[in-house]
């Protein structure tokens, strides 16, 4: 990134973090938790920094100007430390859902391909329309279909929480990532000590993966119709009548088909329904007990956008309720393919054409390497 | 402090406090290698630990958990201690192993019955008791089932390589899993049994007892047989290894999750950061130096020295970066692919 946009960004980065304070707060038992930032075209990862309070934490903005901030799940002894010597002693849980995981139709038709040998710039390809070179960059600018369809996995996930896990509403947050996607927190809940391993397993859980036919009634010798699920089990045992058999009256006919059909193809049941009623989460996130997760309240260098907690996610909008950045009008020259809203307005497509936007536009193209600062 | 009556003590023999057991009785060790009626306690102790050996588990003289007569019961708990004396003279590690384990088994039949003795409420309270005050699991009996909180449940259960044991095929709700009894007591079965070996490792070793030496070295070749031997590599890769280096021949992304497995796969193959380094070439994100870092960060020679393992098959099933064929042969690591246990 050039110097005159990395500036452009830092001042409208830093602007924003003065004027919204109140966004930026550390998290409970700030002392125990590791930090990290990274600055504008720096490679390097400032990580195991521990902080006392939110004065701490402005000051850390302020006088870095960071590009990202990041902060641990984890609570550890000496968050300060080198890894192997902080103490890990809990971690809260936490899920990332993101749009690009999710196989979207809509993908295709708002990505754009920047080629890493020549720089061109078009719409989503497998080989530089120019130059024929592989090695390309893709950059979403995810649509309204995007951040819905993560908004039904958010629910299912929240769903699944609260009726199987035992967990309270009031502690499960969820905070749109800044970009293409939700972070679903869970504080306080009997998980907080588990381990890798014991995440992975629940991921599966919530994922639906590694389900066998006979949890689900399906026996491989002498089957026995009355084995199968019911409505008003709870569980994935209701999920699965739910999706499955559709309605009572049908129950009874599709459980002689399954019979038909065997023990065999119950398994692609099995994965039809992994694929409809399990939430589609990152397993390596949650797995991870030592991952620093995006600051709330901290801009993603990757949008412009902030990461901001969603209070009633139904009517959240992030290209209105996660865009902060000003309005001060900026020359850009601007080579992104995709028409986007921003603040209900709407900006391209741009032909490498010299543009007059407002400051939070041309972050969003800067920061996704569609436009420069003219 | 749990209170035992008679029969649980010999239903659960490693609850008793040895010492105290015998003193109470009024023996020394001594006399077991020379008092004729005490002998027949002593080759009780060698039959067990011979059955736990062969890989089975010590049928006791209990007729459903109870026993016929005073002396039965005491042969029973005798016979227990004896064992572990005998096993700590001979010093052999496998042989702490297979004991504990068979006599773990042992146990999880007897606090499988009591935990599904609708009609008797005491026993159920002693098992849960036990389970509690050793393993720290509470559980509650909830009609036909016994629930757990699904964390705890987590934790005991994550080593176990059976599919049913994964929390998806298990009824979750509110928190917690429903178990039966006999699914109850297997899930602490690896505790039960790293109990019972940490008592026989933590108890003192007793200076040779005369008239026990046969026993003794006739144990100790037994357990020098029971040593697998050496494996054999056939070199080839697992299917998952195979692909990965495909994805990074063909140029495309492999996640960072993929490229952590393969690495620390070659490594554990005695391959060098040197010669791993050129296969990332292809990534479409590739930097020399940030590889190089990240492939001496796994290697532990840079760091925090930690060497860093290859994920499980399990893992990597949740990674999506598992393509299992055949030939994987029920392994549960990658690193395991092609290696045959001769014995």
């Amino acid at each position: 990134m050039n110097e005159n946009n990395i500036k452009f960004l830092e001042d409208s980065f830093k602007k924003y973090y003065f004027n919204h304070f109140n966004l930026i707060f550390t998290p409970q038992r700030t002392s125990e938790r590791e930090f990290g930032y990274q600055k504008f075209n720096s490679g390097f990862f400032n990580r195991h920094i521990s902080l006392k309070d939110d004065k701490e934490l402005h000051l850390l903005f302020m006088q870095n100007i960071p590009s990202d901030v990041y902060c641990s799940n984890a609570y550890y002894a000496f968050p300060n430390s080198p890894m192997n010597e902080k103490d890990w002693k809990e971690a809260d849980l936490i899920f990332d859902i993101d749009a690009k995981d999710l196989d979207l139709p809509c993908r295709k038709n708002h990505v754009v391909s920047i080629c890493n040998e020549c720089n061109e710039i078009s719409k989503d390809t497998n080989q530089c329309v120019k130059c024929n070179s592989t090695k390309l960059e893709k950059k979403s600018l995810p649509c309204k279909l995007c951040i819905n369809a993560s908004k039904i996995e958010v629910n299912k996930l929240s769903n699944i929480l609260i009726d199987d896990l035992g967990i309270d509403k009031e502690n499960i947050h969820v905070y749109f990532s800044g970009n293409e996607g939700f972070h679903v927190y869970v504080f306080n809940s009997q998980f907080q000590k588990i381990g890798s391993k014991e995440r992975s397993e629940l991921v599966d859980y919530i994922m639906f993966r590694g389900a066998i036919p006979e949890t689900f009634g399906m026996k491989k010798f002498k089957p026995n119709r009355s084995l199968f699920p019911d409505f008003n089990q709870k569980g994935w045992n209701g999920r699965f009548s739910k999706q499955v058999f559709g309605s009572k009256s049908k129950r009874s006919k599709i459980i002689s088909e399954l019979l038909d059909n065997g023990y065999s193809s119950f398994q692609k049941i099995l994965d039809s329904v992994a694929d409809n009623s399990g939430a589609k989460i990152d397993p390596n996130v949650t797995m991870d007990i030592h991952r620093i997760f995006r600051l709330p309240g901290s801009i993603n260098s990757k949008s412009g956008l902030t990461k901001i907690l969603c209070t009633d996610l139904s009517k959240f909008d992030p290209y209105t309720d996660a865009c902060f950045l000003n309005d001060e009008s900026v020359e850009v020259l601007a080579n992104c393919p995709i028409e986007f809203k921003l603040k209900n307005k709407k900006f391209g497509p741009y032909n490498n054409e010299k543009t007059s936007l407002p400051t939070y536009a041309a972050a969003y193209l800067i920061c996704k390497k569609l436009a420069t600062i003219a | 402090m749990l209170v035992l009556g008679q029969d649980e003590k010999a239903k659960y023999p490693f609850l008793a406090d040895a010492g105290e057991y015998l003193k109470d009785k009024g023996f020394s060790l001594v006399q077991f290698g020379s008092d004729p009626v005490l002998k027949l306690s002593v080759e009780k102790a060698l039959h067990r630990i011979k059955v736990a050996a062969a890989g089975e588990v010590y049928k006791s003289d209990l007729i459903d958990g109870q026993a016929s007569k005073d002396y039965v019961l005491e042969r029973e708990v005798f016979s227990f201690l004896l064992a572990i004396v005998l096993i700590k003279l001979t010093g052999m590690s496998t042989l702490i192993k297979r004991f504990a384990l068979a006599e773990a088994r042992r146990a999880e039949n007897y606090l499988e019955k009591d935990l599904g003795n609708a009609s008797n409420k005491s026993k159920i309270d002693l098992a849960t008791r036990i389970i509690y005050d050793l393993f720290n699991i509470e559980i509650v009996k909830e009609n036909d089932f016994f629930v757990i909180p699904v964390s705890d449940y987590l934790i005991h259960s994550v080593t176990f390589h059976e599919r049913e044991w994964k929390l998806i095929n298990r009824h979750v709700e509110n928190g917690k899993v429903f178990l039966t009894p006999d699914k109850t007591v297997r899930l602490i079965r690896k505790e039960l049994g790293n109990y019972i070996s940490s008592k026989i490792i933590n108890a003192p070793k007793p200076s040779m007892i005369p008239g026990l030496e046969n026993i003794v070295n006739e144990l100790i070749s037994l357990s020098k047989k029971l040593t697998p031997t050496y494996t054999i590599t056939t070199g080839e890769y697992p299917p998952c290894i195979k692909h990965a280096i495909d994805v990074l021949e063909k140029g495309e992304n492999l996640p960072h999750s993929g490229r952590f497995m393969l690495a620390t796969f070659l490594l554990s193959r005695g391959q060098t950061v040197q010669q791993i380094a050129p296969l990332f070439k292809n990534a479409p994100d590739y930097n020399p130096r940030v590889t190089l870092y990240q492939l001496n960060h796994l290697a532990g020679t840079s760091g925090s020295t930690t060497k860093y393992a290859c994920p499980s098959c399990e893992k990597l099933k949740t990674q999506d970066l598992c393509f299992i064929t055949k030939e994987c042969d029920n392994i549960i690591n990658p690193s395991q692919f092609g290696k045959k246990r001769k014995q």
